[in-house]
Order: structure tokens, then C-alpha cells, then sequence
């Protein structure tokens, strides 16, 4: 089912309510739009799209390279566009702790896979779940509590957060 | 912490005074982010239709569930653990923890390893426990317990918790602001995470099909307890687990909504274990993270500790579709200003903590809090799987009352006989539950019992056997009842449009006698024939005491003397909302399906029915109108039945200028306030109320209010005297 343009501009307007920025961009142009979106250092998991890495990024990184880094990129295997959700399965390359512990994460979802409500990316987890055993973190804007009195971002996981939607 | 008479109020007092201010601010910023959340929802109510029937499928097909999950775990990887009851539990993940060698566990919050004494059974072995959410991490270094179901630290101030870090670390710069105590305990806790052998989480879900969990979080912290440390045991009650992945997005839906006002939570972790994730070592400089192992054990200890039995128990097996999200806690005008360490048991607190506590801890403790939710039903409507949780805490206290035995007899029939031997149940409840027959015995000898009742002796006398709060005024029994004035008079009605029976409750016959007149004036004036018959009253009072047996057999005498009316073609008024609730709600449970839905079909609100009578074309100028300001306080289950605004629509169009309170809550609810305990709680929530209606805006308004109830407790708050709407419509 291809994504209509209304349900891309509700999952930016999402996005924008829930103070998170978001960047398109194409194959082409996408590593200098990277460029522009990461704090220094970078750390990325391997994308399962057909683009590449600015040099800036380092990719596939060790434990210890993660533990500096301020930012982090995974891939998004859909978005939710009502809620501006992004869902983030965990990989064997670590797209978990990648999109976790640094300040700032960006996950990159394809602009074809981000669907209208919540039921129906529940329906495509889904499939994964039983498929291969899927595991991800549905996402909806930065990390926060308010358990100390008022509402503070970044609790625990990544105090903000960049979508990069990709036209592929 | 069982306590005697005084030392409740007492213990009341000192959590009102301590705890109350920061829970009533936070409790009622999470309502109204509720409201917003849930009108924003299109589809709400077929989300709770959606969410209770798959609860209700869950919950019947549980042991082949559970089956059907073990399959799904084991094929995954993982092992699944059915414990019988908390040791066996804490056998099992001490089990787990020492095969792992492990120093430290981390947890995320789990409010059924706070069940459990979990990290009490890790410390007894040695290894070092921390609780890795913020509000929890507060908790424990504090060394006190959660006091709300999903806020574990919503009694505590921001002062306090800096307090609390600057006496527990002594940091050279103590933290304070919210940002600096948050970005305090994320360091020090982010340290003990990395180090950590094992990670301990809870779930909200758990889907038999494929074995995944869901954990619903906002701070990250069960992330990181999951996948970090490689060894993850989730623990949960055997009520989490629903068939599959489609069943969740109603309840994911709803969850954040109903508890905090959230749309979702910024993290909803669908973990179908052992995740892929690489295992970390954070000094690893070498090893590429896809080149890491991700060699993880996962256990999931599912906890039956009483379960299985409440899913045999007609009564209590609706609190085993709770989903834990706290909104009956926020909507509580009690929880508001006492919070979960007064309402609240050994773990669960709050309007469903009741249930939850008769069924994992038993009725002892669940009786030391029950008497804290009034049934005033403000909680019904929220309850994202719709489940009646006054008449589960009725059920409990009617429970209590028996005694252990849930087929006892009902020792309390007739009569008030508070010489007697009790039988177990207390004496206030006796008189309470009575007062119909108390009522009866007033006007009879009124005015001589209202000048008894009220003399110094007797009040002691009253507080210190049934504990009847002498600061409380008393009723006046008027000697002349409804019933025998409308027996004197002649109808004014020649050629009646309509024909109906005006309901007397207890105390519109007894007490507001004058609210009764003024019924019948209005419905007369505009056409409609009106028959006063003596009915038996409803049975509210002795259900609000938790003596279910005697309101049952009200609700039959009740539908036995009203079903010749009915079947007439008359409809049936009634004055007091709490009168009509029990007619819409609590007499399913007692009537045959075709005797409640008659009765049901042709009940109405006074002022439900006034409105209705003008929409069809009565004459407004047979009411009496004015351009007076009016301060409007609707009753709570009034509320819950949609009924409000008819009577603020009556009252504008004829040209009262009307605000309305928009605390819910008068404090009283029933026969609350009267009670030594409860009345300082009952005044305290009454605050609220009495502030509104002393504003400049509404300081000099008449004040009018539907329930009995709240027209008491606004006479005690308020200098002016207030009346039913219906007196002010009722020609003279
Ligand atoms: S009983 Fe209902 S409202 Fe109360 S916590 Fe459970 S699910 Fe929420």
C-alpha cells in the first residue's frame, strides 16, 4: 500500500508537536543531509537502504566508540504517522543501544513506509514477531520523566531526537 | 499497620498534611490531560469495548494461553517460569541470579515485583538491587514503597526528593532544579546499569502467539535493563498475557491515555526474547558491535500468587483486566488528598487496589483501606476495560463484614439493634447501613429525637459507639413524612398528560421533605398526575456499607412495589441521583434482566424529566423563572450518568444565570463525612468545593445541588443555605 502524501504531512506535523525535527531528503543527498543533522562524534548502524554514510559517521561502531559518541543512527523500519512514532527493531548490529545511550538519535525510515495509525504497524510487527522473532521499541519523541517535579527530556535514553525520512 | 480508631485519623491527617498537597496537584494534572487525550480520541469507546472483551477472552482462556506463551517462549529461546506464589517466585530469579554469579540487579519499575518482596529475597543473598527508574530509584533510597500504580514517587516534592539526594550522596553541589536531579540520578544510575549481571523488568502485555512482551515506559531505563546486562527476567502476573500481537494496539492506545493524558509513552518496548541486540562491554575498543556475541538468557516468570483463584471468583475476576494505569486513583477525590500509602495496601493502592489486595494478600489487608472509596462512581467511566470497581470495593467490604466466609449469613436484617451482639460487623456500618429504619424511628418521635440526637451526651454517645463524628450536624427528622403530607392532598392535575410516581428516598420523605413538595408542585403545574406511594428505600445505604444481601433484598421490595406502576404506563421520578444510580447500575447484579431493563427504561431524574416535559412543548411560565445567580454543584453519579446538564439547561432557560462547580467531589459522598475517621478527610476534600463557591464570581450566588450528600456537606462548608435546583423551579 503506497503512502499518501496526507499521511506524510500528519506524520510531520506529529513529529513537529512532539518537538522533534525532521529532515527529507533522497539517496542522493542524504549524506550531506546527515552531515547537517549529527552532532560530532557520530556512530550508525549499517541502513538497509541503498545510501551511504558521510564520512563523519562512524559506522558500525566498537562498545567503547558508542559510549562517546553524541549521536546515534538507526534505521526505522516504519513510521506511525498519527502519533509520529517510528518503530526501531533491535538487530545483531546493535541498532538497539545505538538508538538508546547517545544525546542525540536519528533514525532514518523510508518515506513508502510510514503508515497512518498504530493498528496497522501493530499488524506488520506483527508479521515480523512471528516470522523471525522480532523485537522493537516503538518510539514516539525523546526520552522523559517527570518524576522529579516537572518534565525533563532525556531521562535515561537520548534527550532528542532528528527523523531523516528517506525518498528512495 | 493495622490501626486502632483514633490513630486512623490521625494517620489521615498526617498524610493530608505531608503527602496530600503534591499528590492532589499531580493527580489532577494527569485528569486533565486525561480529558484532553481521550476527547482527542475518536474512537474511545469502542478501544474500551475492544480492550474489555479481549481481557474478558484472555483472562477465560487462561491456562491455554499460558501453554500456547511457554511454546512461544521455548521456540524463541527463552524460558518461561509458572510460579506458584511470591516464594516461589523469588526461589526461582534468586535461582537465576546466582547461576549468573551476579553482584548487581537492575530493575525497571515492576509493580509485581514490589508484590513479591523481590529485591528484599536478592538482598537477603547479597546481591546489590537498584531500581533504575527515576520515581522508584526516589523510592527505594527513601525506603518507603510506590504510592501510586504507575507515579511511584507522586507524594514527593522536588523539594523533597533534593533533600533526599543531598542527605543520601552529600554531592559537593547538591542538585535541585528538576533538570539537575534528573540528570543526577541519570548518572549515577547509567554507572550501575553498565555494570550490571542482570536485568529485572516487568511487562504490561504479554502475547501467547509470539512470545513478545510489551513494556510501556517513558525514561528508557527497560531498555536499558533488558539489553544490557545479558541475562533479562521479566516477571508478571499471569493476567498479562492476551492472545496475540493484534490484541495490543487498543490497549496501547488507551494506557498512557487513561493514566497520564499521554498519547503513548515515548518508549513501548516490544521485546520477543532473547533479543538480537550484540551483548555490550562499554571498554570493548576493538570488536565491532555486529561482530559482538549476542549469547542472552531470557527468563519470564509468570505469577500466579492468587490469581488463578480470583479468576474463579465471580466477584473479584474483573480486577484481573486491569491494565494498571492509575486512573481510578486520579479520579478519586480520597486518593487526591491522602494518596496510596493511606489508600493503598501492601503493595496496590487506589480504587482497584482493593480488589488486587483481597486477592494476592487477602481481606485483612485490603480491609484496612476498603472504607477509603465511597462508590461514588467517579472513576466508572474511565476505566479503559470498564470494570465497576465500586462494586468490586462493595463486594470486598461486604467480604469484610462476614468475616472470612463468603457464604455467611446476612446477620443484619431489620431494625437497628446496635446492643446486640455485632456479629463482626461494625457498629457504624449497622447504623449507617440502617437508616432507613433510623429515619423511621425520627420522625416518628421528631421533635423530640432531633432534640435528643443533638444534645451533648447523646453526640458523645454516637461518636463513641458508632463513631458518628460530633462535629458533624445531624440530620433533622421532620414528623410529618412526604408520604402523609401527599396522602392529605388533593390533586390539583384534572385532564394529566402523563402519569408518574414521585420516588420517596429516605431522606426526601424524612429529612428534605420540602424538596419532595416542591417535586410535586413542579411536575403538577405542568400537567402530569403524580402519586407519592411508601416505597422501601433503595438499598444504597446498606450497599454502601458493604452489606450486599440487605440491598438486594431492597431492590426486590423496591421493583416489587414500583412494577405495578410501570406496567400502568407511569413513569418514575427520582430525587436523589445516588437512587437513580442504583436503579441504573447496581440492581443488574440483584433483578432479572427484564425487571431491571423495565425499570431502568421508565426511571428519570427530577430534573432529567422537568426537561424533558419542556422539550415536549410544557408551559415554562407554569415554573417559577428569575434572573438570579445560581452556583450549580452536580452529585458525582449524576456525573457518571451523563445527567448534568439537563438540569443547568432547565435552570437557564428559565433565566437563571448558572455556574457550575467543576470540582466533582463534595467530600461527603453518602454517609462518609459523619464518620469520626473519615471527617477531617471529608472536609479536606470539601475544601475544594467551598473554595469555588466563595470566589468573587460566586461568593454572593444562591447555592443549589442535586444529591443529599453534597446539599449536606455545602451546608457545613458555606454560610448559605443550599437548596435542590428543584425548589427554585417549583412554582410557589
Ligand atoms: S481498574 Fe481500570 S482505571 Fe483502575 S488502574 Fe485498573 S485499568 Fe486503570
Amino acid at each position: 500500500m503506497a503512502t499518501t502524501s496526507t499521511t506524510l504531512s500528519t506524520f510531520e506535523d506529529a513529529l513537529d508537536s512532539l518537538g522533534v525535527d525532521c529532515t527529507r531528503t533522497t539517496a542522493e543527498a542524504f549524506a550531506t543531509t546527515l552531515d547537517d543533522v549529527v552532532r560530532d562524534p557520530a556512530v550508525g548502524v549499517p541502513l538497509p537502504f541503498d545510501v551511504d554514510y558521510p564520512e563523519s559517521v562512524t559506522v558500525d561502531p566498537t562498545a567503547a566508540d558508542l559510549e562517546r559518541a553524541s549521536t546515534g543512527i538507526t534505521p526505522a523500519s516504519l513510521g506511525v504517522a498519527n502519533y509520529g512514532s517510528v518503530l526501531l527493531p533491535s538487530t545483531p548490529d546493535g541498532a538497539e543501544p545505538v538508538s538508546l545511550y547517545p544525546e542525540l538519535h536519528v533514525p532514518v525510515v523510508r518515506a513508502s513506509d510510514v503508515v497512518p495509525d498504530l493498528p496497522e504497524a501493530m499488524d506488520r510487527f506483527g508479521e515480523a514477531a512471528s516470522d523471525r522473532a522480532e523485537s522493537s521499541i516503538v518510539a514516539t519523541g525523546p526520552s522523559a520523566t517527570a518524576d522529579m517535579g516537572a518534565l525533563v527530556l532525556g531521562a535515561h535514553g537520548p534527550e532528542a531526537v532528528h527523523v531523516v525520512m528517506l525518498d528512495e | 499497620m493495622s490501626k486502632g480508631k483514633g490513630d486512623k485519623a490521625a494517620e489521615i491527617r498526617r498524610l493530608m498534611a505531608t503527602e496530600g498537597p503534591a499528590i492532589e496537584e499531580n493527580t489532577k494534572g494527569f485528569n486533565e490531560k486525561r480529558k484532553e487525550a481521550v476527547a482527542g480520541l475518536e474512537n474511545y469507546e469502542e478501544l474500551r469495548t475492544q480492550a474489555r472483551e479481549i481481557k474478558e477472552d484472555a483472562i477465560d482462556r487462561l491456562p491455554e494461553l499460558i501453554e500456547e506463551l511457554r511454546e512461544s517462549v521455548e521456540e524463541n529461546g527463552g524460558h518461561l517460569y509458572l510460579a506458584d506464589d511470591a516464594a516461589d517466585a523469588n526461589r526461582y530469579v534468586r535461582e537465576v541470579v546466582a547461576d549468573e554469579d551476579a553482584d548487581r540487579v537492575v530493575k525497571s519499575k515492576s509493580m509485581t515485583t514490589e508484590e513479591l518482596d523481590l529485591n528484599d529475597a536478592l538482598e537477603a543473598d547479597g546481591t546489590d538491587v537498584v531500581e533504575t527508574d527515576l520515581g522508584e530509584w526516589v523510592v527505594q533510597l527513601a525506603d518507603e514503597t510506590p504510592s501510586h500504580l504507575i507515579a511511584p514517587a507522586i507524594h514527593r516534592s522536588r523539594e523533597s526528593i533534593a533533600e533526599l539526594f543531598a542527605e543520601t550522596f552529600d554531592p559537593e553541589d547538591p542538585p535541585e532544579t528538576a533538570d539537575e536531579l534528573t540528570s543526577f540520578a541519570r548518572e549515577r544510575l547509567g554507572e550501575l546499569i553498565r555494570d550490571a549481571d542482570v536485568g529485572v523488568t516487568g511487562a504490561n502485555f504479554v502475547t501467547a502467539d509470539t512470545g513478545t512482551m510489551a513494556l510501556v515506559t517513558s525514561e528508557g531505563n527497560a531498555r536499558k535493563c533488558a539489553v544490557t546486562p545479558d541475562t533479562h527476567v521479566a516477571v508478571a502476573g499471569v493476567e498479562k498475557v492476551i492472545p496475540s500481537t493484534d490484541d495490543l494496539s487498543p490497549f496501547l492506545e488507551l494506557l498512557a491515555r487513561s493514566g497520564t493524558g499521554q498519547d503513548l509513552t515515548a518508549y513501548v518496548s516490544l521485546l520477543t526474547p532473547p533479543v538480537d541486540s550484540p551483548t555490550l562491554d562499554f571498554d570493548d575498543d576493538e570488536t565491532p558491535l555486529s561482530e559482538r556475541d549476542s549469547d542472552r538468557d531470557f527468563h519470564l516468570v509468570l505469577v500466579d500468587n492468587g490469581r488463578m483463584a480470583m479468576r474463579e471468583d465471580d466477584q473479584l475476576r474483573e480486577t484481573l483486566y486491569c491494565i494498571r494505569c492509575g486512573q481510578c486513583s486520579n479520579s478519586c477525590a480520597n486518593f487526591q488528598h491522602v494518596g496510596g500509602h493511606g489508600f493503598g495496601g501492601e503493595t496496590y493502592s487506589g480504587g482497584i487496589g482493593t480488589g488486587w489486595e483481597a486477592g494476592v494478600e487477602g481481606l485483612d489487608t485490603a480491609a484496612e483501606f476498603n472504607d477509603f472509596c465511597t462508590g461514588c462512581s467517579r472513576c466508572v467511566n474511565g476505566c479503559p476495560t470498564k470494570i465497576d470497581i465500586p462494586w468490586i470495593n462493595t463486594v470486598v467490604r461486604d467480604r469484610v463484614n462476614r468475616g472470612e466466609e463468603p457464604e455467611g449469613a446476612d446477620f443484619l436484617v431489620e431494625g437497628l439493634t446496635p446492643d446486640e451482639e455485632p456479629g463482626g460487623l461494625d457498629l457504624d456500618k449497622r447504623l449507617f447501613g440502617n437508616f432507613e429504619t433510623l429515619a423511621k424511628l425520627g420522625s416518628a418521635t421528631a421533635p423530640v429525637s432531633n432534640w435528643l440526637a443533638d444534645t451533648a451526651p447523646a453526640r458523645w454517645a454516637l461518636e463513641r459507639v458508632v463513631g458518628v463524628d460530633a462535629r458533624r450536624d445531624l440530620p433533622e427528622f421532620r414528623r410529618e413524612t412526604l408520604v402523609d403530607w401527599f396522602d392529605r392532598r388533593v390533586s390539583t392535575v384534572s385532564d394529566p398528560s402523563r402519569e408518574v410516581v414521585l420516588y420517596p428516598d429516605v431522606y426526601t420523605n424524612h429529612v428534605q421533605v420540602e424538596r419532595g413538595k416542591a417535586a410535586v408542585r413542579t411536575l403538577e403545574a405542568l400537567g402530569v398526575s403524580v402519586r407519592v406511594p411508601a416505597v422501601r428505600s433503595s438499598g444504597r445505604a446498606p450497599l454502601s456499607q458493604g452489606m450486599i444481601a440487605t440491598a438486594e433484598d431492597h431492590a426486590h421490595d423496591v421493583y416489587g412495589s414500583l412494577a405495578e406502576h410501570v406496567d400502568a404506563g407511569r413513569d418514575v421520578i427520582v430525587i436523589e441521583p445516588s437512587d437513580l444510580a442504583m436503579f441504573d447500575r447496581e440492581y443488574e447484579r440483584f433483578l432479572p434482566e427484564a425487571s431491571v431493563e423495565r425499570l431502568q427504561e421508565n426511571s428519570y431524574e427530577i430534573m432529567e424529566y422537568v426537561y424533558g416535559l419542556l422539550e415536549n412543548g410544557a408551559d415554562t411560565d407554569a415554573l417559577r423563572g428569575g434572573d438570579d445567580a445560581v452556583a450549580y454543584h452536580a452529585h458525582c453519579q449524576q456525573r457518571t450518568l451523563g445527567l448534568e446538564a439537563h438540569t443547568v439547561t432547565v435552570l437557564e432557560d428559565l433565566g437563571y444565570d448558572v455556574v457550575t462547580s467543576d470540582v466533582e467531589c463534595c467530600g461527603m459522598a453518602g454517609s462518609f463525612g459523619y464518620k469520626e475517621d473519615y471527617y477531617e478527610l471529608s472536609m479536606d476534600v470539601g475544601d475544594d468545593l467551598a473554595e469555588q463557591f466563595t470566589t468573587p464570581e460566586t461568593g454572593d450566588r444562591e447555592v443549589v445541588a442535586s444529591g443529599t450528600s453534597c446539599l449536606e456537606q455545602l451546608d457545613a462548608l458555606l454560610s448559605r443555605r443550599p437548596r435542590h435546583p428543584i425548589q427554585l423551579v417549583a412554582p410557589r
